[in-house]
């Protein structure tokens, strides 16, 4: 098993390079892509920041808590989309045939599904999540211990593999359909929508939903409310604070379990 | 044991289709049944039938691609279902209508990934793909782009990139499809070769009964998914009853010919098409007809192997 890991690791990098020097190969092109795709996602939270010329906090919270919040959950978001984000191509690669082809190769499917056509030019919203999110450290006061320094990197680990089992388990969909590539997307990009704002601006029933439903929740919101050293909002047990590395787990083996029972029930095409 | 061995081996399909507005109807199509075959090292060994017939979903299970619905598959003593990435090192595929190489970049840098991920020492890559660049003509296409390429450029590079790894079986779906007699023929020379000199195990599926009588001494018939024969291509001509046809021309214009072991099939004019079985002598059919009717030439057609196919399809 870890064998196998670490060979389909070794292979991600493998054709992952071969694609960044693909497209270095069009270097204007690349540096464009990339600047454009961080001065998109500036606009995004310049938006928030004009909010906050006619308010002084949104449930609760201030613009350098948000920012914080903001930050955080687009840095895994960037980082789950640059090193899965391509496993929403699942639909085509099985239409295309490229996916017959690539279950001939002595590699695992899904780190070739993510390798193809690997782009680096996705650094250009992580750049943009980590400013924002540095920034946010300079404003928010932080009592820095040794725990809680431990929950933020477990936040930005945790997180991640929770937006990137999101992806994968929403491209499985596509081994049923091929084009409900939109299925990812609304649970991802739509609760990084969700988690960028504070929680406490939406009713409990949806709190509980983003926490044991679809657990976007362990990806900023309960690590942040530790790392800030704030009581939960909603009385809910302190514990759930630091069970974000344990949602991931949990997410992460559905997503491989569901993977490989799409693999084994997938059908391939005409000839 | 054999390399390749296959039993009781079925696969079926659930398709849906709307009928009505809204409903939907659920039928299960068998596109394979109760297959059962055996490969030896070293053979090549033809895979033929009409379109849709269960060959690509065979070869696709044969590769790990497709899990049998049920039945018993072992090649080179592993299950391809269970141990496909394991298995894939193993044997090398070749589908003919598409392409396993990357669109966007050179056959070179293609072959060189490949060389990475299967981890090919760099002094056997090195000579592999020296000799499959002298013998499948390769080296002005090295620095092209795949997607550049023509069909059958393409089709050597990507015979060339299932081979790179040494396989001990070569699987071939379609692999002539859409090439020019010349390109056929090359290729066909050199699956040969690596038949004979590399030992590799060949299986191929095509349309073109050309490969099958120029590379294969057996052939497997399926149809309707299930194996109508296994055995000799010359064996195939007997299973299926063939003709061959002695095509009289005689002297002056006649009534339908009349000799023991033969019977007239068509007339035309001074000329008359007597048809006898593919087993039996021409001799004495000659021999007759000569001493009977004022014979002013005689020609013999062999039966073609498509018409005896068709024979074996239409009887299946």
């Amino acid at each position: 098993m870890a064998e196998r890991v670490r060979n389909d690791l070794r292979a991600f990098a493998i054709l992952a390079g071969m694609w960044i020097r693909v497209s270095w190969t069009y270097r204007t092109s690349f540096v464009v892509l990339t600047f454009s795709s961080l001065v998109i996602t500036g606009v995004d939270f310049v938006a928030i920041v004009i909010m906050f010329t006619n308010v002084d906090s949104l449930g609760g919270f201030g613009l350098g808590r948000i920012a914080f919040l903001y930050g955080a959950t687009a840095v895994c978001l960037g980082l789950a989309d640059l090193v899965v984000g391509n496993v929403e191509r699942l639909g085509r690669h099985v239409r295309m045939g490229t996916f017959d082809a690539m279950m001939i190769r002595p590699v695992g499917v899904l780190a070739q599904v993510c390798a193809n056509e690997f782009a680096l030019r996705r650094l250009g919203r992580i750049a943009q999540a980590v400013f924002i999110f540095s920034w946010s450290l300079t404003v928010v006061h932080v009592d820095w211990n040794p725990a809680r320094i431990a929950v933020a990197v477990s936040m930005v680990v945790s997180g991640s593999l929770i937006f990137g089992a999101l992806f994968v388990l929403g491209a499985t969909f596509q081994f049923v359909s091929n084009d409900a590539s939109e299925v990812a997307n609304a649970f991802t990009y739509g609760g990084n929508t969700m988690t960028q704002y504070p929680l406490t601006i939406y009713p409990s029933e949806v709190v509980k939903t983003l926490t044991f439903l679809v657990p976007v929740g362990f990806v900023n919101w309960y690590p942040a409310l530790f790392i800030l050293g704030l009581p939960d909002p909603f009385g809910l047990p302190s514990a759930l604070q630091l069970a974000g590395p344990l949602a991931a787990a949990v997410l992460c083996i559905l997503a491989a379990v569901a993977w490989r029972h799409g693999v084994r029930h997938y059908r391939s095409t005409g000839s | 044991m054999s390399l390749i061995e296959v039993e009781g081996l079925s696969r079926s399909f659930t398709v849906r289709r709307r009928s009505g507005r809204f409903r939907r109807t659920t039928d299960v199509v068998a596109a394979v049944r109760d297959l059962s075959f055996s490969v030896e090292r070293g053979e090549m060994v033809g895979y033929i039938g009409p379109n849709g017939a269960g060959k690509s979903t065979t070869i696709k299970m044969l590769t790990g691609v497709l899990v049998p619905s049920s039945g018993h598959i072992s090649v080179a003593g592993i299950d391809p279902s269970r141990s496909r990435v394991e298995l894939t090192r193993r044997i090398g595929v070749v589908f003919g209508q598409r392409t396993t190489l990357w669109w966007d970049l050179p056959l070179r840098d293609s072959f060189d990934l490949l060389r990475r991920i299967y981890r090919v020492d760099t002094e056997r890559h090195r000579r592999n793909l020296a000799e499959f660049t002298e013998l499948l003509d390769l080296g002005d296409l090295l620095d092209t782009p795949v997607r550049q390429l023509s069909l059958g450029q393409r089709m050597r590079g990507d015979i060339a990139a299932a081979l790179l790894h040494d396989p001990e079986i070569l699987y071939l779906d379609e692999p002539t499809i859409g090439l020019d007699v010349i390109s056929k023929g090359r290729l066909r020379e050199f699956l040969r070769r690596v038949n004979a000199e590399r030992q590799v195990t060949l299986l191929l599926t095509t349309h073109d009964l050309q490969d099958i009588e120029q590379l294969c001494r057996r052939v497997m018939v399926i149809d309707h998914g299930s194996l109508v024969y296994d055995g000799t291509l010359s064996g195939l001509h007997d299973e299926g009853s063939s003709t061959r046809t002695l095509v009289v021309d005689l002297v002056d214009e006649a009534p339908a010919i009349e000799v023991p072991g033969a019977t007239v099939s068509r007339i035309e004019g001074p000329r008359q098409w007597l048809s006898f079985p593919a087993g039996a002598s021409a001799a004495p059919v000659v021999a007759a007809v000569a001493a009977a009717y004022d014979v002013a030439d005689l020609s013999i057609q062999e039966p073609d192997i498509e018409a005896v196919i068709r024979q074996i399809y239409s009887r299946g």
